[in-house]
């Protein structure tokens, strides 16, 4: 999208009409959906129900089981019971089963991606292209490491952790699944997976597939809930790993329940992250990089680049340029496959995005959007925006908003951009665009954050360690680094 | 009446490369188990810790940046100083309990072979904990091993100077800077290493050592903001829960090993690179290749 003459389509967006969704196939979804407890779908003990809904539309997509004490209960003693025979299995086993997990979620692709985008509103085109397949990557990536754990760990020798506790978020619903499903069984764990409240629909599915591929009962369950039966999990003493990936504060409420006994923890949190551009750097490319590093599903990226630090003597090119970009983005139908920004996922997000929005302009910064494409009229919808203007004291450039938001700042020395890049609480990831190698490498090694990119933004792989520092959280997820938090040694 | 009388040593504690008295004002004794005379030792009090905590983060940039090689002869050079320390050491031991005089000796000698065999990790660490990624598509995938940053060394008891050296060394070897609290039960032989420290070429505020009561100064070095993670060895439930509670406030690495005595003596497993990689952070670096 990189336009010879940028201005000139920006007024278009108001002509475009939505295409019929060729992505709206028949779905089969079921009533409900059971908790997933040693290989079998079951009702709550709890009786209790909630509904998922389709943030598009507002309609209701299915109900799901409320976990309680007694359900997460017998999910966890489902998975210690599981662990001696999964732990003992020989990792070449244990590989195939998750070989064959990989291949049924690239067969069931379509339909993944369809319930993806139904139940947590990201577009088609991301969902299809990046989160499904990056899931079956991931569980294709793991299984090669089932077999060869002696390898991964130099000069010591790894074993199991034990029962694993896993709470995940609602931006990534699947693929967050498989991040940490994939690891913890490639090492010879046992789960208890809770998924967000709102996106628990793929994860049951991920179930079904586990039963199609005759992994053992108990060696992965699911316990689905709200914050509740998260805290539930949390604070299970039958436990022995605990990961999480959330927000900092509910991360730090983890940690401090966390605290008791021998439990072992990981944290994939909040952040804030910078994304610095120099005068030098390929300015087409670099704006495409701002663009999917805060407008990639609907900003609901905890590595959002949602502090962009340009230089100065570039500032009105860059907001030209983007103000240019935001024309173009397509807001609305996320089955749509040319739809970029798709439904917020919830309610109370949508109202928290407004709020930060409204603060920042109440601070002085000035609110750049483009009003000329409708939104449809059902649904949960916020343009995609940034501000101007924007100090490093505001809110909206220290908080983490999680939504298609981007406060914009300027800086004059390399020295500046690292200061002001370094000048957060958090840690998680940071971009940094120029044509000067040696510049990449310095900026590279004292930004303060668990992921860089250097002239790209949003990569993602199951062999690249992914993770923060600070308060971003501790431990890595991809890679052989991954592998470490699902070992002792 | 003696012939001459004793010049005693006042001990201080050791911030910022200077070796300065408590700002509590207070000491408190420990009894010389050989000699049965009484040395004074400094309360390290909360601003004392601080005043820790302040040099060691401003000290923190400038030993992550410096090279392995020049860390790794700090380090060897810290290895060499309490080699020719080795017969004061060992009286330090002496003083603290350590029964016999070889059992001193041994201890000094596995200290200062554990400083020479961490000094040797500094310019290694990365090739052993880091790497190149085989992520598909036109990119370049490294990640690399770097410090935390300041972290705070809670050694045990026994054996005092052993463990408080392999302790030290783990973190620093890989770039960190140091606040460590000498173990309250045995603190001499670690009052007496900061000495050695203070001759090692070590920049100033890159290790800090306090004297004091467990109880004054490690639940505020576990709130302490500026401290990113800290390494206990040997406490009792209760305490490393409540140090795990207090450090999550600040989401701060907590790590805790269960050694026993004889485990410290065991140089292959005390100096393996698992004993740094819980004072590392994985950075992961992305680049496209293109032409």
């Amino acid at each position: 999208m990189n336009d010879a003459n940028p201005t000139a389509s920006a007024s278009t967006a108001s002509m475009w009409e939505y295409a019929p969704a060729p992505e709206r196939t028949p779905l089969e979804i079921d009533d409900r959906y059971g908790l997933f407890i040693n290989g079998e779908f079951r009702s709550p003990n709890s009786r209790r129900w909630f509904e998922s809904l389709n943030p598009a539309t507002g309609e209701v997509l299915s109900k799901v089981a409320n976990a309680n004490q007694q359900d997460v209960d017998d999910a966890v003693s489902a998975a210690r019971q599981a662990l001696p025979s999964w732990s003992r299995l020989s990792g070449q086993e244990r590989a195939k089963y998750l070989f064959r997990i990989a291949r049924r979620i690239q067969e069931r692709a379509r339909e993944l991606s369809v319930l993806e985008t139904m139940d947590g509103g990201k577009p088609i085109k991301e969902s299809r292209d990046i989160d499904i397949p990056l899931a079956a990557r991931h569980f294709f990536y793991h299984a090669g490491w089932a077999d060869k754990l002696q390898w991964a760990f130099a000069g010591a020798t790894p074993r199991p952790v034990g029962v694993c506790g896993q709470i995940i978020p609602w931006n990534f619903p699947l693929l967050m699944a498989a991040w940490k499903i994939a690891p913890a069984l490639a090492c010879g764990n046992t789960c208890v997976l809770k998924p967000a409240e709102t996106t628990s629909l793929t994860a049951l599915r991920l179930a079904e597939i586990f039963q199609e591929a005759g992994l053992p009962p108990g060696v992965v369950n699911i316990v689905t809930g709200a914050g509740k039966t998260g805290q539930l999990l949390a604070a299970h003493e039958d436990i022995d790993k605990l990961a999480f990936t959330g927000s900092t504060e509910v991360g730090k409420k983890i940690a401090e329940v966390a605290a008791v006994g021998d439990r072992r923890l990981t944290l994939e949190l909040g952040g804030k992250s910078p994304h610095i551009i120099f005068a030098d750097a390929a300015l087409d490319q670099a704006v495409e990089g701002v663009v999917n590093g805060i407008w990639f599903n609907q900003g609901h990226v905890c590595c959002a680049g949602s502090r962009l630090l340009v230089e100065e003597s570039i500032q009105d090119e860059m907001i030209r340029r983007l103000k240019h970009r935001l024309g173009s983005l397509r807001v609305g139908d996320p089955l749509d496959k040319n739809t970029d920004i798709g439904a917020i996922n919830n309610p109370e997000q949508l109202d928290k995005i407004k709020g930060y929005v409204e603060a920042g302009q109440a601070e002085g910064a000035v609110l750049h959007e483009v009003t000329t494409q409708s939104l449809p009229k059902k649904g949960l919808w916020f343009r995609p925006c940034f501000l101007t203007g924007v100090q490093p004291s505001h809110v909206i450039a220290r908080d983490e908003i999680f939504g298609p938001v981007l406060a914009m700042m300027t800086f004059r020395t390399p020295e500046e951009a690292i200061k002001r890049a370094n000048n957060s609480p958090y840690g998680l990831a940071a971009g940094v665009w120029t044509d000067k190698g040696a510049r990449i490498f310095e900026m590279a090694k004292r930004l303060q954050a668990g992921v860089i990119w250097c002239n790209t933004y949003n990569q993602f792989d199951a062999a690249s360690p992914f993770g923060g520092v600070k308060e971003s959280g501790f431990g890595r997820e991809g890679g052989r680094h991954g592998l470490r938090a699902y070992v002792r040694i | 009446m003696p012939q001459r009388v004793d010049v005693a040593k006042t001990w201080k504690l050791f911030i910022g490369g200077q070796f300065v008295r408590s700002e509590s004002g207070q000491s408190f004794p420990i009894e010389h188990r050989r000699h049965g005379t009484t040395l004074n030792l400094c309360r390290g009090s909360r601003k004392d810790l601080r005043d820790a905590v302040e040099a060691a983060h401003s000290a923190s940039e400038k030993w992550a940046s410096a090279s392995g090689y020049l860390r790794g002869q700090i380090i060897y050079r810290m290895a060499e100083m309490l080699e020719s320390r080795r017969s004061e050491m060992s009286e330090a031991l002496a003083a603290v309990g350590t029964s016999t005089p070889k059992k001193r000796l041994d201890e000094v000698d596995a200290a200062i072979d554990r400083l020479v065999g961490f000094a040797g990790w500094a310019d290694k660490i990365e090739q052993i904990l880091g790497g190149q990624n085989p992520v598909p598509g036109p990119y370049y995938n490294i990640t690399v091993p770097e410090p935390s940053g300041v972290v705070g060394v809670l050694p045990p008891d026994r054996p005092a100077l052993l463990a408080s050296i392999s302790m030290l060394a783990a973190p620093l070897c890989a770039g960190n800077t140091i606040v460590m609290l000498a173990p309250e039960g045995h603190p001499l032989p670690v009052a007496l290493l900061a000495e050695i420290i203070a001759t090692s070429d070590v920049p100033d505020g890159v290790i800090n050592i306090m004297t004091g009561k467990r109880e004054e100064l490690m639940w505020h070095l576990a709130d302490h903001r500026e401290v990113d993670a800290v390494s206990a060895a040997n406490l009792d439930d209760e305490t490393l829960t409540e140090l795990r509670q207090r450090a999550a406030e600040s989401l701060k690495r907590v790590h805790h090993d269960s050694v026993t005595a004889a485990g410290w003596s065991k140089h292959e497993s005390r100096c393996s690179p698992w004993n740094i990689e819980p004072f590392v952070e994985m950075k992961t670096m992305w680049h496209p290749s293109a032409c």
